[in-house]
Order: structure tokens, then C-alpha cells, then sequence
């Protein structure tokens, strides 16, 4: 009797865990200004995990994963074969709506977190950060391209993964520092901060942040969109002028 | 130092750009050719978007021709009448290429069609010109005359077409069409890659219509000129990818660097100079064959999109 009634207690604190933990994030800047010596930026994270007084602290420990997510935009993947002796690009694969920057940073590694089939469902983790429901019906080609572009993006420094990229400085508190590259694109980024333990999702809070051109840049890039022809002169006459500029300072006589 | 470029949306080094310039400038200088067959291909080196880095290059080109339209303007060695024929093909040659080049880029094949024809054009011209060179180079060690003496006389068929003008300063009289059409192959060929194609107009002008070096030099650079402001502009309003900051540093380095490789150019024989400019052109060509024969070590490429705010 006494092992049915600790079971079902037991069963009680497992089958309810919403509301027992709390998560609040925040990040030091919600804006990063691009001027003229933009190299890149550096944003944290930072977080609190709260427990209800009342619950009984799991045997797992707490587990934070970190997901910030640029602009999105078609990207176009494309493969090489050759044609005879020569290589071109053949085949090539649109994916629609994709992060052009994408950062994942976790305490410990994911696998160690959660099963992989876990991770798939659950969307997290480089590689699982943009699955789509369809993705799971994807044939080997597709899953080849989809591996490329993470790859490459990796390569780029867009993509990252740091599986030790989140610290806790206490049982509570948490920091996950957050690498902008200059080549990252300006717009909306968004941040997913989610709280897991033994693999379960407890927690999740959304915050953002965004990137933008300012001064002289900004002044700069909107002329020549909204005014092609006069950005086109202007330039055209600062090129002429500096050519002019030269022959006389370098003529000889 | 770096300075992040507004349009081309990335930060790049000042001193690597003013050197790179700089360089490419000397080399412009030192060959009487606008560089930017040079230049094009080492920013696309640098991650800048080949669309951002043919616009702007157009943009250095038309500045850096400026300075030698001047200097061959006073020097009275420019034929206007000539100039204007060249102009009028090129802008034509321009508006189509600038048209091509658009949609080649939707197609995602502007990588293709630019790399196909850097090999194509550099290594026939290149050959051309080094086969040239060398044969030179023989008869002077022979002891014989380096060129061979043109017969007097006798035209080629080309120039006795239809719409005959005289074009004084350069002692030609030949047909306009032959002419209009070369300068429109090269205006398209010169807003496609990013080039000025002054390296296939100066010696197109003297070997097919024998007008003097001199003369040839200074009207090409003003077709240049002319094609390159006006291609500049084309890319600024159609495709929004000229980058003004990167421009006017370019063209600080590469006014620069041409004024030394000018003076560079007095202390050299005109057979080596002829020979080195080939080899210069071969091996562009053969680094753009090299890069589509090799196997690639990573097959996959990811296009990001440009241009996005």
C-alpha cells in the first residue's frame, strides 16, 4: 500500500511539472548599431531559472539551450558536378524562410541532454533548428542539401554551435555570451531561451534583438535605394573628380 | 583599420584595399589597360558579392580612365570623331550587357557565364598576344625588323563597307559599322565582367585597323570612360550594388599606383613590356580555367541573398 501511495505521488510530481519552474531572460543590449567601424558585435544572454518552494527538486539537472535566429530569407543551395571536364553548378535547391544567422549555445551537449530522436522533435540543436513537420519525409538528396547549407553557413561563421556556450554562475543563474559577425545581416533577430530537465521541455521564454545600419552607413544604403539615379551620379562624379583630382596633382609640368 | 561598406554589407581592411589598389593601379599604369579585370576577380576573392564587386569596379574604372583621357587630351592624341563612333556602340554594348547581366543573375548562372568567359577571353587574347610577343622577340634576336612592315594600299574588306568616314587625327578612312560593332562587343563585354576591355580594344584597333598606338590608346580610354560612367550608373539604378565607399577607396589606391606604374612604364623595352602583359593576361585566364577543371573540394555553395536590407 504504502509503495502504490509513494508510486503515485511519485507519478503526481512528474506528469505535473508546468508551473513549477519559472524562466526569466533578458539580453545586455537589445540593438547593435553598424557605423563605419562595425567588426562585429558581442551580445549575452542572461537568465534566471526560479523554483516553486513547494516542489520536489528532481533528480535532473537543469539544462539550458540557447537559440538566436536572424533574418529570414531565401537561400539557395547549389552543387557542383561536371559537365565533361568542366565544373558548374547543376542541381540547386531553394529553402524558403531560412535563418541567414543562426546560433545555438547549450550548457552540456545536446546528446548528452536528450535522445536524438528527442532533439529532432523538439527542434533542437544546429542541425534541428529549422526541421520543418515535412522534414521527417525528406529523401536523401534533400537531407544532403539541407546538411550543406549548415555546413557551409558554418564555415561562413553564420551558423554556430557551442555546446558548452551556456555557463551557470549558480544552481539559478546563467549567461550565454552571443557572437555577431560582421557579416551578419541587419534585421529582427529572435532569441529562444528553453529550460530542460532529463530531456523534457520545463520552460521557455522568447526575447529579441535587432541589428541595424545607423549614420552615415544607413544615409548611405537608403540613397542608393531610394535614390538609384543620384547615387549613381554621385558616385560617378566622385569617380571623375578624383581621376581629374590626380592628373593634376601628379602632372609633371 | 577597417571600414564597414554600406552596400557591399561587410567591414574590410582600408590599408589591404588602398594596397590592392594600389597595385592593380601600378600594373594599369605601367600597361596602359584600365585593371579591372584584375581588380574584379580579387574583391569577389574577398567575399565581396560579385554583383557589388563588378558595379563598383565600374565605378574605379571610369575615375581612373579620367586621369589618362587628360594627359592624352593635351598631349592632343585623341581622335573625338573616332571616340564618339566607339561611345555610341558601347553604350548600346553597355545597355545589353547590364540587361544580360540581370538576367543571367536571376538564372544563377552569372557565376558560369563570368568565370566561362574571364578563360575564354584571357586565354585567347592572352594567346594572342604572347604568341605575338614571342614571334617579336625572335626577329629582334634574328637581327630583323621586330614588325613587319604593312603594305600600302591594300584594305582589309572590312573597311570598305558601307557609311565611309574619314577620321583625321587617327589617318583613317574605313566604314563606321565595322567599328560601332567592335566597341558594342566590348561595351558588353566590359559591363558583364566589370572590365573596361581596353585590353581587347587597343590591340583590336591596331592590328584591324591599323590606326597609331598613340592615337589608339588615348580614344580607348575615353570609350572607357564614357562606357564606364555610363555602366555605373546602369548598376546603380537597376541593381542597387555600387558600393561608394569602396569605390572611392579603389580609386585613391589606383590613381596612385598608375601614376608610378606611368613612370615605371618609361624605364621598360617595349618587347619585354609587350611580353609581360601577356603572360599577365595568361595567367588570369588560366587561374579562372583552373578553378572550373579542378575538381572542388566542397561542392556545395550557398547563395545568400544580397542586397537585403
Amino acid at each position: 500500500m504504502r509503495r502504490v501511495l509513494g508510486l503515485f505521488l511519485a507519478l503526481c510530481f512528474v506528469s505535473v511539472p508546468a508551473g513549477a519552474e519559472t524562466l526569466v531572460a533578458a539580453m545586455s543590449s537589445h540593438q547593435i548599431q553598424i557605423t563605419s567601424n562595425y567588426t562585429g558585435s558581442q551580445l549575452t544572454v542572461f537568465g534566471m531559472v526560479e523554483r516553486d518552494g513547494r516542489s520536489v527538486s528532481r533528480g535532473d539537472p537543469n539544462d539550458i539551450v540557447v537559440t538566436v535566429r536572424g533574418p529570414k530569407r531565401m537561400l539557395l543551395v547549389r552543387e557542383k558536378e561536371n559537365l565533361g571536364p568542366v565544373w558548374i553548378n547543376r542541381t540547386q535547391r531553394r529553402f524558403p524562410e531560412s535563418p541567414v544567422f543562426l546560433f545555438v549555445a547549450s550548457n552540456r551537449p545536446v546528446s548528452e541532454m536528450m535522445s536524438a530522436e528527442m532533439a529532432e522533435r523538439g527542434r533542437v540543436g544546429l542541425g534541428n533548428a529549422e526541421r520543418t513537420a515535412q522534414a521527417w519525409f525528406d529523401d536523401a538528396s534533400t537531407v544532403r542539401f539541407r546538411d550543406s547549407l549548415v555546413r557551409i553557413m558554418v564555415a561562413k561563421g553564420l551558423y554556430d554551435y557551442r555546446e558548452r556556450g551556456v555557463t551557470f554562475l549558480s544552481n539559478a543563474l546563467f549567461s550565454a555570451p552571443v557572437d555577431i559577425p560582421a557579416t551578419a545581416p541587419t534585421g529582427t533577430y529572435t532569441v529562444d531561451v528553453v529550460l530542460y530537465a532529463g530531456g523534457v521541455q520545463l520552460a521557455r521564454q522568447q526575447t529579441n534583438f535587432e541589428v541595424i545600419k545607423t549614420g552615415s552607413e544607413q544615409r548611405l544604403a537608403s540613397a542608393a535605394y531610394d535614390l538609384p539615379v543620384l547615387y549613381g551620379l554621385a558616385t560617378v562624379l566622385m569617380a571623375l573628380l578624383l581621376g581629374w583630382g590626380a592628373s593634376v596633382v601628379f602632372r609633371r609640368d | 583599420m577597417q571600414i564597414y561598406l554600406p552596400i557591399a554589407e561587410l567591414p574590410i581592411s582600408v590599408l589591404m584595399v588602398l594596397g590592392l589598389s594600389g597595385a592593380v593601379g601600378f600594373i594599369s599604369g605601367l600597361f596602359g589597360v584600365g585593371g579591372g579585370f584584375l581588380l574584379t576577380p580579387f574583391l569577389i576573392f574577398l567575399d565581396i558579392p560579385p554583383a557589388v564587386a563588378v558595379a563598383t569596379v565600374a565605378a574605379q574604372v571610369a575615375g581612373s580612365s579620367m586621369t589618362g583621357v587628360l594627359t592624352y587630351f593635351r598631349r592632343r592624341a585623341l581622335d573625338l570623331k573616332l571616340g564618339g563612333v566607339l561611345v555610341t556602340g558601347g553604350i548600346i554594348g553597355t545597355v545589353l550587357g547590364v540587361l544580360f547581366f540581370n538576367t543571367m543573375r536571376r538564372l544563377g548562372q552569372l557565376e558560369l557565364v563570368i568565370t566561362l568567359s574571364y578563360v575564354t577571353l584571357f586565354s585567347v587574347i592572352g594567346g594572342l598576344m604572347l604568341y605575338d610577343a614571342l614571334r617579336a622577340m625572335l626577329r629582334v634576336r634574328a637581327g630583323k625588323p621586330a614588325r613587319l612592315k604593312r603594305k600600302g594600299g591594300t584594305h582589309p574588306w572590312w573597311m570598305g563597307l558601307p557609311l565611309r568616314q574619314r577620321f583625321r587625327r587617327s589617318g583613317l578612312y574605313c566604314s563606321v559599322l565595322p567599328i560601332a560593332t567592335l566597341a558594342t562587343i566590348i561595351g558588353f563585354i566590359g559591363a558583364v565582367l566589370g572590365v573596361g576591355g581596353g585590353f581587347i580594344l587597343v590591340p583590336a584597333l591596331i592590328y584591324f585597323f591599323r590606326i597609331p598606338p598613340a592615337v589608339v590608346v588615348g580614344t580607348s580610354l575615353f570609350q572607357i570612360l564614357v562606357t564606364m560612367t555610363g555602366a555605373t550608373i546602369l548598376h546603380a539604378v537597376t541593381n542597387q550594388s555600387v558600393d561608394i565607399i569602396l569605390a572611392s577607396l579603389l580609386l585613391v589606391g589606383g590613381v596612385i599606383g598608375a601614376q608610378f606604374g606611368g613612370r615605371a612604364a618609361r624605364n621598360l623595352n617595349v618587347e619585354s613590356f609587350r611580353l609581360l602583359l601577356a603572360l599577365l593576361i595568361v595567367s588570369v585566364g588560366l587561374r579562372f580555367a583552373i578553378e572550373l577543371l579542378i575538381p572542388p573540394s566542397e561542392p556545395f555553395s550557398v547563395v545568400l541573398p544580397d542586397g537585403a536590407r
